[in-house]
């Protein structure tokens, strides 16, 4: 039987104000342990909002985000924080590297953070992973210094840092070019087939199709979820 | 803690100018503030010392603090007298021998005798008021600094000369007399006396040494017109803060109105409470301005690392640990610039030793008094790193609690 590794359950966030509006409207959704899934839709569509909720960035205003098995919505700030660090790493459109810190710093902010480790053992782990990003030799470098397919390939190193179950990215490769882009991709793929879990949004279609499963969001709901192999499963969003 | 640490030093050590701004800004003010304490404790130190040393700590005087009721006052409540005679008359301290001797079993010092009248100098035309105080030259020598403020002559001069007096040296000038000479004095009795000065001293205090004038016994009881009367013992401490509390007991044991040094000079000393009131709030309000610098400088930088602030916490760092880089870095500023403040307020302090002011009080011309203390240092140190984490404390607080996703969503 698979393992469930993250899950939504009537997912709903609204921005009350003058207008209230829904960014996520009742999302159901379970992601199985070591799977890759993408999730498309048209721009608007609540798709970075359905991921800071499946991140812990943001709290649903309904509904219950589950992290392996365990149901987020009554943790505090700071257990938010720690499954944040622990559990889940987050990977944005944009890198969001401290630039004054060298890649390798980078990549063992979050390990200092949770400080589980010894500072030996986490720098071996670092440089492991910039190696196995193919950043080698690149570990001494400040953020500056790189290139745009690089930084973002030190953004998943750091994201890897503690062994999260899950990854999630949003657009990660929307602001590279072909080759980066196809370089990221295969890294996120190898990641899920090692066991992790990741949930990605693109707005690529052929990068979407390697995806273990696609699911499409319109309007803040799930419009059609794709199977790979073909089998197409269709979701009508009840409306 | 190290993590954050390296954080804020990052922060700081790329924004050199600014951070040295700040640090200046905390340690002009605490090398200020150093130097106003010490120069206001300095010589606040200096003049009492002067004072203490000058007058007699404690002074028994043959007076009630208040006129003695009287017996049909108190036996009938109708009663009302005032404007009684005799009542105030002056008998000088009965059996003093005694007194004095009981005293000096339990006091921590020594008491000395004195006859002390008022007079009036004649001299070439001058008429001056002072007051005449016969002494014991071998008991004052363990009551007051006369011997060591004498500047001609020795106090045991007074018994070589006829009716020997000691005189100020501003009164002497004010008369144009010098050791040797003959001045008149003249009671309120009428008595005359022709009087040798037998030595001058300076105390320091210009209303002391325009006024008072030393004798012996006799020449000042015959002065009185009351032969062998004591009206006055005078009191030294060998702690002068103890004057007060002794001055009570003393009271309290003899009856006569003791006067500490403290009540003698209530208006001088509460004229230095309101100035230290004042030098405090200043000193108080230069630290406070100091750490301004530091809010400035913490603000900017909060506001700069919004978007590294939000990918820490949306990494997973604690928001207090967030906020707690910030503070660290105001701490980094705070001590290095207080630690330059220390060095600036010692050398400020140094300069001003070097500067020699004229004192109207004394007329001398005489090096500002500094007080140094570690007490100044410590505490001015200890108030400037609060003001300096009070002043991070708020733009990091107000940074810290954005939440990530907001600055997320406006960077990318
Ligand atoms: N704070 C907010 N207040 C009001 N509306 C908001 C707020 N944040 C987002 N929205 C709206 O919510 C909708 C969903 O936004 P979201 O960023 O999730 O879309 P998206 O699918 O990620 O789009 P894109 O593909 O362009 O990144 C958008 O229409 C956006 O305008
Ligand atoms: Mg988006």
């Amino acid at each position: 039987m698979t393992e469930v590794a993250l899950q939504a359950v009537e997912l709903v966030r609204r921005i009350e104000g003058a207008v209230s509006h829904t960014l996520v409207n009742g999302i159901d959704l379970a992601v199985n342990k070591g799977e890759f899934v993408a999730i498309t839709g048209p721009s608007g569509s609540g798709k970075s909002s359905l991921l800071y909720l499946l991140g812990l960035l943001d709290a649903p205003s309904e509904g219950e985000v589950m992290i392996c098995g365990q149901p987020t919505s009554k943790l505090s700030e700071t257990d938010r924080a720690d499954v944040r660090l622990t559990k889940c790493g987050f990977v944005f459109q944009f890198h969001f590297l401290l630039p004054e810190f060298t890649s390798l710093d980078n990549v063992l902010l979050p390990m200092r953070a949770a400080g589980r480790m010894a500072e030996a053992e986490m720098r071996e782990r670092g440089l492991a992973l910039l190696s196995s990003l193919g950043l080698g030799e690149h570990a001494s470098k400040r953020p500056n210094q790189l290139s745009g397919g690089q930084r973002q390939r030190v953004a998943i190193a750091r994201a890897l840092a503690n062994r999260p179950e899950i990854i999630v990215a949003d657009e990660p490769t929307g602001a590279l070019d072909t080759a980066s882009t196809e370089q990221v991709f295969s890294i996120l793929r190898d990641i899920a087939d090692q066991g992790q879990t990741v949930v990605v949004v693109t707005h690529d279609p052929a990068l979407a199709a390697r995806a273990d499963r696609r699911i499409h969001i319109v309007d803040g709901k799930i419009a059609e979820i794709t199977e790979r192999g073909g089998g197409e499963l269709v979701c009508e969003a009840a409306s | 803690m190290k993590l954050l640490f390296n954080i804020a030093w990052t922060h700081v050590s790329s924004r050199v100018r600014q951070t040295l701004v700040g640090m200046a800004g905390v340690s002009m003010g605490v090398g200020f503030t150093i130097m106003m304490a010490g120069l206001m404790q300095g010589s606040q130190i200096d003049f009492l010392r002067q004072l203490v040393d000058t007058m007699p700590h404690i002074t028994v005087e043959d007076e009630r603090r208040s006129v003695p009721t009287q017996p049909a006052e108190q036996e009938y409540a109708a009663v009302q007298m005032s404007d009684i005679a005799n009542v105030g008359k002056r008998t000088g301290i009965r059996y003093s021998e005694s007194v004095m001797s009981s005293l000096r079993s339990w006091i921590p010092g020594d008491v000395a005798p004195s006859a002390k009248t008022t007079a009036i100098v004649n001299h070439g035309g001058a008429r001056i008021g002072i007051t005449l105080s016969g002494i014991d030259p071998r008991r004052e020598v363990q009551v007051s600094k006369l011997a060591t403020q004498m500047r001609e002559g020795k106090i045991d001069d007074l018994s070589r000369a006829p009716n020997g007096i000691i005189m100020g040296e501003a009164l002497a000038e004010k008369l144009g007399v010098k050791t040797g000479n003959t001045v008149l004095l003249v009671g309120g009795q009428g008595v005359q006396l022709n009087s040798t000065v037998a030595g001058l001293y300076r105390s320091g205090l210009k209303r002391v040494d325009e006024s008072q004038i030393y004798s012996l016994m006799g020449p000042a009881q015959v002065m009185m017109g009351q032969g062998g009367v004591i009206n006055q013992l005078r009191l030294r401490l060998n702690d002068p803060m103890l004057a007060q509390k002794v001055a009570a007991q003393v009271e309290a044991q003899t009856g006569y109105k003791s006067v500490s040094w403290q009540e003698a000079n209530a208006d001088l000393l509460s004229s230095f409470t309101v100035r230290d009131f004042i030098v405090l709030t200043v000193m108080g309000a230069m630290l406070l301005t100091s750490s301004f610098a530091t809010y400035n400088i913490i603000s900017t930088i909060t506001h700069e690392k919004r978007q590294d602030i939000a990918i820490m916490k949306s990494l997973g760092m604690r928001e207090y640990a967030v906020r707690r880089i910030f503070i660290i870095e105001a701490a980094i500023i705070g001590l290095v610039g207080i630690l330059f403040g220390w060095i600036l307020g010692y050398l400020l302090c140094y300069g001003w030793s070097k500067i020699t002011i004229f004192n109207p009080l004394t007329g001398a011309t005489v090096p500002l008094q500094i007080y140094y203390s570690l007490a100044h240092y410590v505490i001015v140190g200890g108030i400037s790193l609060v003001c300096c984490a009070g002043a991070a404390y708020f733009p990091a607080r107000k940074a810290t609690c954005v939440h990530p996703v907001e600055i997320i969503r406006g960077a990318s």
